[in-house]
């Protein structure tokens, strides 16, 4: 920052430089200055997927925690309030209980989440301009409040028209402003389009005096354009700074007589969240088809256009991008959804869960085969593995429909609810703990049964159980896991449908071991 | 002064009554503060464009102090003094120069109301018998030069035009080199209209700047950023880029008349400093009024 010495009424004053600015809201000064408001989602992201890193699956709980910081950024966007609520309701709705994909962290998995709402809120796409009737042109009304670029949008969407082999006519309808009509008189020179205006008298306050009314013009407007056989017509209305000055009535009038095919709202990107109080006196007024978004050339995140498309329900149409004429685009919701979200890397994330969705079955399989085979199987292995066996139905079904199984569940007990038993006490162990089991001694079993609601001796069950199923387990691996659990169950009531019942390979030795003993005869088994 | 202020952003909200729901209305519940009473709060202010940050803060503050007590006037007084601190108690005026012409330089985004705001200031220095020249610098928009020259016509000032598509800095050239010969007091320089992101168009800018600075030493004595009342939080990254290229010493903040509350300036002041000098509130020439943070805070509550 440059100081600029000041001459200010005769005395020499020097503007304060940034760092004799205070903190603010104990946000580094560093930060403040370099837009952390527009980058705040990424960084409130960032801390959610910090949050809930680790977390194999989206609880409300969590799921909440994480859209508070999307909630303040959506705001940051400029979102309307009630329609960011609503927005993350939804998601929420959604996003509950699902599980993590694997190669991905919760706050991106919500963040995929998130994209593919927004994408489907500000979807349909429908850039399509009306076509001409039979005797008659197709005619495109536009409104909107003054400033929102209604004559330039009119201006660019006639180029459009043009690049689709279209012969646009513009009518200068917005009579209040002059400089509006010669504005358009000149965007229609410069596009060699023919521009249909009828400038008439104004007094020295700028009030129309004399000439045709709005609605007359819009009339001889479509008249002219028959004569010239021109076979698309573009209205640009009158704009007033705010809603309620707004000359609905006159707009109504010419919606009523001249029955435009489509009329479009022309709002611009960095309103706030006014944006909603606009549209909603537009759609009330008219029936609106289309909504033209303007100024996103800018760094507004555009989230004015969620309230907008919230409100009116029409589909957004283009997007102006740019000063000259040939900036308007087509209107793509994936690339708003990911301006909204200020995420740049979101479509390469879009594509990472696809892949990943399609890949987790056999990658899943692949990878724990390999582990089975080298005996690195944990604890965690184990348990996604009986999340995989949940997947396929409810033990119980899955053991019933298999011929001669019925019988491997113990009598008076539920495998399903000791699954979730086992679920329990794994995920009450250290990341230290499940890579290796062995580590687990009396206070840590104390703690995992504290944990996870159950007994110290559950624990040691299930410890136990693991050792036998890991051995089983290598002996086994190559085989899928129907054969697995087939030759599992077959040698009786074990594993992880009985916790408690032993397996009988485990021969009496006729003394108690020592701890020692037993770690040396793990270290071996282990080998 | 207030009073009459007052008058005007209550009429532009009296008007649309059904569209807002103020700040006020909330402390007339019967109740105590509860977390439905804060979020109904946090709402309120989100409505008029405070931001997240600013809201939750002063929603933080409200909870910390008075959560499970009585809703009573201790806790509007609260909310509006906080909010009437966050503005601070700037100079306001507009300094000009001891000797020779003032130059005010004027830039904003696009279609926030500069043309309206300069012919409104000139006015009223014209009014208050000052000699006003205005440099149509915005060349690029399509019959912006003539926007401005009927606003000059009507306000009887004289105005220095180039032709469109012309080298702003050198209409603001010609502009300086007339305001020193004929001996003007004022003079009002309006550029295009330019999104902060278009670095070429800032740069153009900084040239309009270096170009006034060198003819009339401390030029511009102002450099205003015109804020639309309706932005919202892109507001402040406006500011702040605007700052940062032409040291801007103040906003003019309009259409603060309609239902945009223009809330963005809380945010604004904290970060950057930048004081509202003056306030647009209508379509006429004299609805341009000077910055009143007590009416201002005042109207988010009324």
């Amino acid at each position: 920052m440059q100081l600029r010495p000041c001459k200010v009424a005769g005395k020499i004053t020097k503007r304060k430089s940034w760092s004799e600015f205070p903190k603010w809201e104990g946000v580094p000064r560093f930060e403040l200055f370099s837009g952390f408001m527009f980058e705040s989602l990424q960084r409130t992201l960032g801390d959610a997927i910090k949050r809930l890193r680790g977390r194999g699956r989206l609880t409300e709980a969590n799921i909440r925690e994480a859209l508070e910081d999307v909630r303040i950024a959506l705001l940051d966007a400029d979102v309307n309030h009630q329609v960011a609520q609503d927005f993350l309701e939804r998601v929420t709705k959604k996003a509950v209980g699902q599980e993590v994909l694997r190669t991905l962290d919760p706050g991106e998995q919500i963040l995929k989440i998130l994209y593919d709402e927004l994408v489907v809120l500000m979807g349909p796409v429908d850039a399509s301009l009306p076509k001409p009737g039979k005797d008659r042109p197709g005619v495109i009304m536009l409104c909107g409040l003054q400033g929102q670029g209604k004559t330039t949008t009119a201006a660019k969407l006639a180029l459009t028209a043009l690049n689709k082999g279209r012969k646009p006519l513009l009518v200068g309808a917005d009579l209040q402003r002059p400089a509006a009509m010669e504005q358009l008189r000149i965007l229609g020179e410069q596009l060699n389009v023919p521009v249909h205006i009828e400038p008439g008298t104004y007094d020295e306050r700028g009030n129309r005096t004399g000439g045709p009314n709005a609605v007359e013009v819009c009339k001889n407007g479509i008249k002219r354009a028959k004569e010239l056989l021109r076979d698309l017509v573009i209205l640009d209305t009158a704009g007033r700074l705010h809603v309620a000055e707004m000359p609905m009535e006159e707009l109504r009038q010419i919606d009523r007589v001249v029955q435009p095919d489509h009329a479009y709202f022309v709002c611009d990107a960095l309103t706030g969240q006014d944006a909603v109080n606009s549209a909603k006196a537009f759609n009330e007024a008219l029936e609106l088809n289309g909504v033209i978004l303007t100024k996103m050339d800018g760094d507004a995140r555009g989230g004015a256009a969620l309230s907008v498309k919230e409100v009116t329900k029409v589909p957004i149409k283009f997007l102006g991008v740019g000063e000259k004429l040939d900036r308007l685009e087509e209107f793509r919701p994936e690339g708003l959804a990911q301006r909204i979200l200020g995420q740049g890397d979101i479509l390469s994330l879009v594509e990472k869960v696809s892949k990943v969705q399609a890949e987790i079955g056999e990658e899943e399989r692949l990878r724990q085969q390999k582990k089975l085979e080298k005996g690195t199987f944990s604890l965690d292995d184990f348990r996604k593995q009986m999340e995989m066996l949940k997947k396929m139905g409810s033990a119980k079904d899955l053991l019933a429909s298999m011929p001669g199984m019925g019988n491997v569940i113990p009598s008076g007990q539920d495998p399903d609810q000791s699954l979730r038993r086992i679920q329990g006490m794994i995920d009450a162990m250290t990341k230290a703990e499940k890579a290796d089991p062995d580590l687990i001694d009396y206070n840590r079993r104390l703690r995992i049964a504290k944990g996870s609601g159950t007994k110290a001796e559950e624990v040691k069950q299930l410890l136990n159980q693991f050792e036998q199923a890991r051995g089983l387990m290598k002996m086994f691996a190559g085989q899928s896991m129907f054969e697995k659990i087939k030759a599992m169950t077959s040698m009786g009531k074990m594993g992880a449908f009985a916790p408690g019942a032993r397996i009988g390979s485990k021969g009496d030795t006729g003394h108690r071991k020592s701890p020692r003993e037993r770690a040396m005869e793990r270290k071996k088994k282990k080998k | 002064m207030l009073g009459a202020i007052w008058q005007k952003l209550k009429t532009g909200l009296a008007r649309t009554r059904d569209l807002f729901t103020g700040v006020a209305g909330l402390f007339r519940l019967k109740g105590r503060v509860d977390e439905a009473f804060l979020a109904e709060l946090e709402k309120r202010l989100l409505s008029a464009d405070m931001g997240a940050l600013v809201s939750r803060d002063l929603v933080a503050q409200v909870r910390q102090s008075f959560l499970d007590r009585e809703i009573t006037g201790d806790v509007e007084a609260h909310v509006r003094q906080h909010l009437r601190s966050l503005l601070g108690d700037d100079d306001r005026s507009f300094h000009l120069a001891e000797s020779g012409p003032t130059v005010i330089l004027i830039a904003g985004v696009n279609g926030s109301g500069k043309t309206t705001s300069i012919a409104k200031l000139a006015n009223r220095f014209h009014k208050e018998g000052k000699k006003v020249l205005v440099a149509a610098c915005d060349t690029f928009r399509a019959a912006a030069v003539e926007q401005l020259a009927l606003w000059a016509q009507r306000t009887g000032v004289e105005i220095v035009k180039g032709q469109t598509g012309a080298d702003p800095a050198s209409v603001a050239h010609d502009a300086c080199v007339k305001a020193q010969a004929r001996g003007f007091d004022i003079l009002i320089v309006d550029t295009a209209g330019r999104l902060h992101t278009q670095t070429h168009l800032m740069r153009e800018l900084e040239k309009i700047q270096r170009i006034l600075a060198k003819q009339i030493p401390g030029a511009p004595h102002e450099a205003i950023m015109i804020l639309d009342a309706t932005n919202g939080q892109n507001a402040i990254a406006q500011a702040q880029e605007f700052q940062k290229v032409n040291n801007s010493t103040g906003l003019i903040v309009t259409k603060l008349d309609g239902t945009a509350k223009g809330g963005s300036v809380f945010a604004i002041k904290q970060k950057l400093q930048l004081p509202v000098k003056l306030i647009g509130v209508g379509e006429g020439m004299d609805d341009l009024e000077p910055f009143d943070p007590d009416a201002f805070v005042a109207a988010l509550f009324e």
